[in-house]
């Protein structure tokens, strides 16, 4: 392997970027539109929900606890349905998302000291957003509960306690548990995935699909030289957008930033080579730019989307799955990401996914080597 | 004129279906994509991994935690002694929550005031720490009704017999067991659909453009009405096909309800189709490479799909974005998906969907093909 070969191959890589100024905007934008349309898009933290009441009983202990629910932040009293009909409609159409039914004997069961049965329908089409509804629901129910209990005990002279229970939840690394600084700091991982892969294979494939590639070849140039030189440039580029990534990340969205810059680098380095090897890899075996966008797609940009722990997590998967993750580069990244941003832990616990991530680095290589070299015979 | 239609959707299909890669990568992402979707995509929260420190060793702190044993929604793996040990936990990813308990906790109680509960938690994943914290709220409320009444009891035991209960009786429509998969599946064939037409409609007409055999169509008797209509017809059908064929997948593999009329979806998707089409041929306009139209096809699908209530509710988003969603079709062809799969409605109820659909549609198409002309002049 000659440097100064390596080096040719790189700058006639670098002209032909430069060159096409439309491709190099979009590459420079892609981390902006990303950041904006994740950091903001992305909340799952659901408040007013829809809520319709069909309040069966009219009574003041009905309204009360109907005042209850219009009480609390994630709850819209919407409206309030006179039949049954009228709620099974609005939540077919999805004007309502949950329907609340109070029985027709609500006071008189409270007054007997019988058990009271309130009816919710939810719409579970959307079962994140159903979940979050139900627990509040409860919270709120098991506040009335308390206090109509509490009311019945000491109106019957009984002891006059109400005893309950307080949770004080500290929450470690996101204090306000908010989306974004859960989202924004994996981004990088996905930014870096289309960059490194997608852009990469298809322009990869390009020389392949007009004949160039083998012109190359011809020349006295080595495997290796060529796929590390048509790399380099495609790395910097990489590189520059996971800084703008971070810079976003911490000036605009505020994400705190409590690890190391140096941790941050190599992660960075690591993953942009292991997915700039697979971007080549893929070029090589289809050599043909559709098909390469295509297996791209699913081989770098879902998996760092979606099994690498960036929005849905790793924990929560069936156990095969979760084992094939194991498989996924941006995986490792997403750990190292998140460490950076939000734990601060330091390059010393970070050995094992950075260890991870140089062993795939180093298999990558050699299987796109060693197509290339098959993909000449 | 029907003649050179018909020779130019036979190209078209040579075009598509000759190379075997190519093939391949038409049928094979689609269903490798629903797999992932299926298996990855989940935002139910169980077996939290769970930590208990215990200060109080009162009969009461035991029942408490027994109740988050009891729960499949957590997973007690850890018993510590020394507050001490928390950061460890949690910095090592061993648990996500720590729950402490005071000394004094039975004491309040017996009192009837209330007791603090501590919850330490790891919030990197900001939404399963919020669903975290409302199990645990609920489990705690619960707790403090039941103790509430026993403690009455115990007093006089004539008054438990009479305090009023009040319960939640939650039926979650369409979906009710709250799964996930329900929720994404459907989603997912939208996803797919919006990515590959709009993909494979720019890189046909670019990819002609290219290698310059657009020129040579251009000297042809070929008008460009047959030129738009030959570029589009076949890739409604691929996408209809992938439309079925992922359907099935959802269906006979995940075991997701198909309740509504399969003509319904049948007309929402090739309305919705019209938005795609129309979309790939206007970025074709614009392109003058397959890797430019790669660019920006990800530039407005990963938006789309981001934005359209794919994964996130538009609800939670800024009003700003809010407004924005309304020229995504995708958001339209999302509600007749998942209407049609679990709530099993017809047109009376998606129609406003349905002509959403088909304005965009009609734009889309017609500002594509006026510029369309104007390039090929």
């Amino acid at each position: 392997m000659k440097l100064r070969r390596l080096l040719a191959v790189s700058r006639k890589e670098i002209v032909q970027v430069l060159r096409d100024s439309r491709s190099l905007l979009i590459v420079l934008l892609m981390p902006l539109m990303l950041m904006t349309v994740l950091g903001y898009g992305v909340n799952l933290d659901t408040k007013h929900i829809k809520v319709w009441a069909f309040d069966r009983e009219g009574s003041p202990a009905s309204q009360d606890l109907l005042r209850r629910f219009q009480a609390s932040i994630y709850f819209d009293l919407v409206r309030s349905a006179s039949d049954y009909r009228t709620l099974t409609d609005a939540l077919d159409d999805g004007r309502c998302q949950l329907a609340i039914i109070v029985p027709h004997d609500f006071s008189a069961r409270l007054r007997d000291g019988r058990a009271v049965t309130i009816q919710t329908l939810v719409d579970g089409s959307d079962s994140n957003t159903a979940q979050l509804a139900i627990g509040y629901a409860q919270g709120v129910l098991s506040g009335y509960g308390s206090a109509v209990q509490a009311e019945f005990i000491r109106a019957s002279g009984g002891p006059a306690i109400m005893p309950a229970l307080s949770v004080e939840a500290r929450t470690w690394f996101n204090e306000e548990l908010e989306s974004k600084n859960f989202i924004v700091p994996g981004v990088a991982a996905v930014v870096m995935a289309v960059v490194g892969t997608l852009l990469t294979s298809l322009t990869i494939a390009r020389e392949w699909e007009r004949g160039t590639m083998e012109q190359l070849i011809s020349t006295p140039v080595t495997a290796l030289e060529i796929i590390l030189g048509k790399l380099v440039p495609y790395f910097a580029l990489g590189m520059f957008d996971t800084a703008v990534c971070a810079a976003i990340a911490v000036f605009w969205f505020e994400v705190p930033f409590r690890g190391e810059l140096a941790t941050l680098v190599i992660g960075s380095g690591l993953f942009m080579t292991v997915i700039l090897g697979l971007g080549f890899w893929i070029s090589v075996l289809t050599k043909n730019q559709l098909a390469a966008s295509q297996i791209g797609l699913v081989a770098a940009f879902l998996p760092s989307m979606l099994l690498s722990g960036f929005t849905f997590p790793i924990e929560q998967m069936p156990l095969g799955v979760q084992t094939f993750t194991y498989l996924v580069a941006a995986r490792y990244y997403v750990v190292i990401l998140k460490s950076v941003f939000l734990r601060g832990t330091g390059i010393g616990a970070l050995a094992w996914p950075a260890l991870a991530l140089s062993i795939y680095t180093l298999i990558i290589v050699a299987l796109a080597r060693r197509s290339f070299h098959k993909s000449l015979e | 004129m029907l003649e050179r239609l018909r020779q130019m959707l036979t190209k078209e299909f040579i075009h598509l279906f000759r190379d075997k890669r190519m093939r391949f990568s038409l049928v094979v992402p689609p269903l490798l994509q629903m797999l992932i979707f299926g298996y990855a995509a989940t935002y139910e929260v169980k077996r939290i991994s769970t930590a208990v420190l215990d200060f109080d060793h009162s009969q009461e702190s035991r029942e408490f935690l027994d109740r988050f044993r009891a729960s499949n929604r957590f997973e007690i793996r850890e018993i510590v002694h020394q507050q001490s040990e928390i950061p460890a936990l949690i910095d090592h990813r061993r648990v996500v929550l720590v729950l402490q308990i005071q000394p004094g906790f039975a004491g309040l109680l017996r009192k009837g005031q209330t007791a603090p509960v501590q919850a330490v938690l790891d919030g990197t994943d900001s939404n399963t720490s919020l669903i975290a914290i409302g199990y645990i709220n609920q489990i705690a409320a619960r707790y403090a009704q039941d103790y509430q009444l026993e403690h009455a009891e115990r007093l006089r035991p004539s008054l438990a017999q009479f305090a009023p209960r009040i319960q939640l009786e939650e039926r979650p429509w369409y979906n009710p067991n709250l799964e996930s998969r329900w929720f994404f599946v459907p989603g997912v064939i939208g996803t797919l659909l919006l990515t590959t037409v709009i993909m494979l409609t720019a890189f046909a007409v670019v990819r002609e453009r290219e290698i310059g055999t657009l020129e040579q169509l251009m000297v042809t008797p070929i008008r460009p009405a047959e030129l738009i209509i030959g570029k589009t017809v076949p890739f409604m059908l691929i996408g209809l096909g992938d439309v079925f064929l992922v359907t099935m997948l959802g269906v006979l593999w995940f075991q997701v309800p198909f309740r509504g009329n399969p003509l319904v979806l049948l007309l929402g998707t090739i309305l919705f189709l019209l938005s795609a089409l129309g979309i790939g041929l206007l970025i074709s306009t614009a392109c003058t490479t397959q890797q430019q139209a790669f660019s920006i096809t990800f530039f407005s699908v990963t938006p789309a799909i981001m934005l359209g209530g794919f994964g996130f509710p538009i609800a939670s988003m800024p009003k700003m974005l809010q407004w924005f969603t309304y020229l995504d079709p995708l958001r339209f062809y999302l509600v007749v998906l998942r209407s049609v799969f679990l709530k099993g409605a017809g047109l009376s109820v998606l129609w406003p969907e349905l002509l959403a659909l088909t304005i965009l549609g009609t734009s889309a198409l017609t500002i594509a093909t006026l510029r369309f002309h104007k390039t090929l002049d």
